[in-house]
């Protein structure tokens, strides 16, 4: 199954798209929304994986001895969640004035912004 | 709109995003294929200027930009929480009383805390050796200060962290890695160009060129960072109170 | 001269941390002026690249220049539209931060540069993204762009649709930003590059475009459609644009929403258009019916609208269709009016939104009812906010016409109508509110609807409300105004944009962008029609008031997340179909 590790990361993404869609709670949807950027990662960890290689780390290997992964997805992942996280936390503080101001945090209860 | 109407929406949006993903991981080359070209200019780029960690160097030297992008978010997003999180009009501040903590937990938290400290330490310094390097040192070493929080009560925390210092640090880490960069275009060379430093001998502390001084950069920041997002939510948490006295 | 390009995202980075650095001494004016310095600096050094740019500045950041044709660094793309759109943002970020100097609201205690750091740091996410060649840093720029807009649309915490509209917008364009990441991971999986043209080209040795290129294409647009709120991907932008502070309004509106086109543009170009990637029938059909459904949801919504912000907001959206369905004609000549359309409304859009903010400060209100006949004493607001409808519905000389002219000429056939007709019914609705609002003509308008957002009991942006409206408010959109009429005037300017934008993108096709007779009169017919609609709005309310038939759609924006998410889910399947048959037969 060479595609399996593609198809695990479709499958979180729609799970964070369905759990971010039925939300009760908009806590839980900025959980849901961390849910869909993890397919983020595990696709590109999955696209630099190298059958039988090691991490591109050279301080206890000797260059060359072995083959290594891909380092630049790994890079890009590093990046990735350093950007999930802060907007995840950017994110959960809009929460908390929501439930100050709004007095819930289930956005069937939000009536402010519509038509 | 009603739950069936946006269920049915989702359902139609899902199953045709699903048909389509599926479709291309048939087209993806194989799991653990053999073909990276990127990563194996990347690996020999690395090696060329004595940084062990390849990815730190990918980070820190080859897609040094990514990285300031990467900082810029983490400096906005802890200016946004400083923003959102602030002390409104109808609010007030008011002191949080020290709790009972159990022994053992007081303990624990006491002695790991240094431990974590160093180790956090230790993770920023080795960024271009070892797996690790400033973002995950940083973390470690932020919340290691936290454990005062469990260990004690949030009033040692608050005389430990003060905020006013790791704002002024966090502004100043992320102005030195652009002042890091800058110095390149001075120099004539390019902006975040790993030219001016001497490479040193591989697999030590001091190799890779600039590649420390930026991790280094970006350790202080990331902590930093860190520091203020907690003491915002926690001041939400502990501090912050509706003015008629509900918290 | 290259080595100065990645100064237009280091300058303002720098200037963020050393006013936050300082903040804490520093007084108010003192953090705002030097705000105001470093966006006019960076302004100045786009203007100044950006009239070097022929022949197109290529940067590696960090010196990795390419051996054997290939580099491990980033590369850095200074042309024309790079260039010009970090110019634009950059101008745009100083005219609002001059808009809010020394009056906005004052910033939380001991933080005074906490708000011009924002600004800067959206500053230099939108030029990062502008000159980017390589597509994960276009994500990441693209989220650094994102994070500041979040926080900045929520900047009035106490208000309770400030942070729901803030919260909407960061969910579904976080989610749009996510998709992308997976196309660009497809993309990467495909070819091992991630230099936008590298990408095209590892595409083109692979062969014909199969289902991973279908997939990546779809992703990375969603991701740039919802920027550039698409229908069916534009639910959040009312939501945000009606909550956000004025001066973010302005670049939000102005700027930020364009850049969604400016990356489909850039991204198609450099990575899809080539043998391997989407045929460009595929990407016309796709841009096209999205485009059209955009201008058509995008006016109707805006003719509707009470909450002035909001309407602008959604004339926002329908201008956006136009672009797109400009854009994805893949006609040189389009791409220069759209590009010269795209300059003159972000003039406009800016300087109505900084109106209705000076409504906003002087009366606590952006009710279109409400504020029925109260904005008489404002009688220079009234003459601009006029001036900038008829500039929305395509008067001649401003620079939005000669854009939409050159646009339609190179479209021709029906999609000139819906040109006309979306201008002519947004610019009409901005007409009706400043009959209304400034000349209290026709009856008060006394209906309501059970599932709208009024504009009253909004609290005024500034500490208190205004008096007398401060001189700076008052010529920022004055100024904005005379920038967008200067694209159209200028002679020559055309010619310029024209000939930066045909060297970037359409491999050296030379159009020439001018005025012709055809143009203005279409100008003029769409004028005079958004007049008439204004009038007739005006005298005979019921005519054109609310219908059963358009109920449905007005619920469709129900301010909740889940609706929103659903809705972006099929806009992805939608762009897949469209974007399909190409490569079933191909």
């Amino acid at each position: 199954m060479t595609v399996l590790p593609y198809l695990v990361a479709v499958w979180i993404f729609l799970t964070g798209c369905y759990g971010l869609a039925t939300s009760r709670n908009l806590i839980h949807a900025v959980g849901c929304l961390a849910v869909c950027q993890s397919a983020t990662y595990v696709l590109l960890l999955a696209v630099g994986y190298r059958a039988g290689a090691t991490a591109p780390v050279y301080s206890d290997i000797k260059p060359g001895s072995r083959p290594v992964v891909d380092p630049v997805v790994q890079a890009l992942t590093l990046t990735d969640i350093v950007v999930g996280a802060t907007v995840t936390a950017l994110l959960l503080s809009l929460v908390m004035q929501i439930s100050k101001r709004h007095g819930t945090v289930d956005p069937d209860e939000l009536r402010e912004l519509r038509g | 709109m009603t739950r069936r109407l946006r269920m049915i929406v989702l359902a139609l949006g899902g199953a045709g995003l699903a048909a389509l993903f599926v479709a291309a991981c048939f087209g993806m080359p194989g799991f653990g294929g053999d073909r990276h070209p990127y990563g194996d200019r990347a690996v020999h780029a690395s090696l060329a200027r004595r940084t062990a960690n390849t990815i730190s160097s990918v980070n820190f030297d080859q897609r040094a930009f990514d990285t300031l992008g990467e900082m810029s978010i983490l400096f906005t997003s802890v200016l946004g929480t400083v923003v959102l999180l602030r002390q409104t009009r109808d609010e007030k501040r008011g002191r949080p009383q020290p709790q009972e903590v159990a022994l053992p937990v007081r303990r624990y938290a006491l002695v790991v805390l240094p431990v974590a400290l160093v180790s956090g330490l230790y993770v920023i310094a080795h960024g271009q050796l070892s797996p690790g390097g400033g973002f995950q040192g940083g973390v470690v070493a932020a919340t290691a200060l936290h454990l005062l929080y469990l260990g004690a009560d949030y009033r040692a925390l608050e005389r430990i962290r003060p905020i006013g210092v790791f704002e002024v640090g966090d502004a100043l880490s992320a102005s030195a890695y652009l002042v890091t960069g800058l110095a390149g275009v001075l120099a004539g060379t390019a902006f975040l160009a790993n030219t001016l430093l001497p490479y040193g001998t591989f697999n030590t502390l001091s190799s890779g060129g600039t590649v420390p001084l930026l991790n280094a950069a970006i350790g202080m920041e990331v902590a930093c960072a860190i520091v203020i997002l907690l003491a915002r939510f926690l001041d939400q948490a502990v501090e912050i109170e509706e003015d008629n006295g509900k918290r | 001269m290259n080595h100065l390009l990645p100064l237009l995202v280091a300058a303002p980075l720098l200037g963020a941390g050393l006013l936050i650095a300082c903040g804490r001494r520093l007084p108010r004016v003192a953090a705002e002026s030097f705000g105001c310095a470093v966006s006019a600096g960076t302004a100045a050094l786009a203007i100044w690249l950006c009239l070097n740019s022929s022949p197109p500045l290529t940067e590696w950041v960090g010196a990795w220049t390419p051996r054997n044709g290939t580099s491990v660094g980033i590369v850095l793309v200074g042309d024309g539209p790079g260039l010009g759109m970090s110019a634009l943002a950059s101008l745009l970020t100083l005219a609002s931060l001059a808009y809010s100097w020394h009056y906005f609201d004052e910033p939380p205690r001991r933080h005074a540069g906490s708000y011009p750091a924002l600004m800067l740091l959206f500053q230099g996410g939108m030029c990062g993204f502008a000159i980017t060649g390589d597509l994960f840093n276009a994500f990441v720029f693209f989220e650094l762009m994102s994070a500041a807009a979040y926080a900045l649309t929520g900047y009035r915490v106490e208000e309770a649709k400030a942070v729901q509209g803030a919260l909407a917008f960061g969910v579904i364009n976080s989610l749009g930003a996510y998709a992308m990441l997976m196309g660009i991971a497809l993309l990467y999986a495909r070819t091992g590059e991630l230099a936008l043209t590298h990408i095209g080209r590892g595409l083109d040795t692979h062969g014909g475009p199969d289902a991973l290129t279908l997939a990546a294409f779809v992703l990375v647009l969603t991701g740039l459609l919802v920027k550039a709120a698409a229908v069916p991907f534009h639910f959040w932008l009312p939501d945000a644009h009606a909550v956000a502070p004025t001066p973010v309004c302005m670049l939000l509106s102005g700027v930020m929403v364009e850049f969604g086109v400016y990356g489909v543009w850039r991204v198609y170009g450099t990575v899809f258009s080539g043998p391997g990637g989407i045929p460009a029938a595929d990407l016309e059909r796709a841009l096209t019916v999205l485009g059209i459904l955009t201008g058509a949801v995008g006016a109707l919504m805006c003719w509707y609208q009470r909450h002035v912000k909001r309407l602008l907001a959604c004339s926002t959206i329908a201008h956006v269709g136009l672009f797109l369905v400009g854009v994805g004609s893949l006609l040189p000549e389009a791409d220069d009016g759209v590009a010269l359309y795209l300059l003159g409304h972000a003039g406009v859009k800016a300087a109505l939104f900084a109106c209705t903010g000076l409504l906003l400060d002087r009366f606590g209100s952006v009710d279109e009812h409400a504020l029925h006949g109260r904005g008489r004493p404002l009688r220079g607001v009234a003459v601009m906010f006029v001036l900038g409808g008829l500039a929305l519905a395509g008067m001649p000389p401003f620079g939005i016409s000669l854009g939409k002219a050159v646009t339609e000429e190179a479209l021709g056939g029906p999609l000139t109508v819906v040109y006309v007709l979306v201008s002519a019914v947004t610019g009409g609705a901005v007409l009706r509110v400043a009959a209304r609002v400034f000349y209290g003509l026709g009856p008060q308008p006394r209906v309501g609807s059970a599932c709208e957002t009024t504009g009253a009991g909004e609290e005024p942006e500034t500490r208190h409300r205004l008096s007398r409206i401060p001189d700076t408010m008052r010529a920022v959109p004055a100024l904005l105004l005379a920038g967008s009429l200067a694209v159209g005037v200028v002679p020559g300017f055309a010619r310029i944009v024209a000939r930066s934008v045909n060297e970037a993108g359409s491999g050296g096709a030379l159009t020439s962008a001018h005025w012709t007779a055809a143009g203005v009169l279409l100008g003029l017919v769409s004028t005079a029609l958004a007049l008439a609609l204004a009038a007739l709005a005006v005298t005979r309310p019921e005519l054109l008031g609310a219908r059963p038939w358009t109920l449905p759609l007005r619920r469709l924006q129900s301010g909740h997340i889940g609706d929103y998410v659903a809705w972006v889910l099929l806009g992805t399947t939608l762009l897949g179909a469209l974007a399909l048959p190409g490569i079933l037969t191909g």
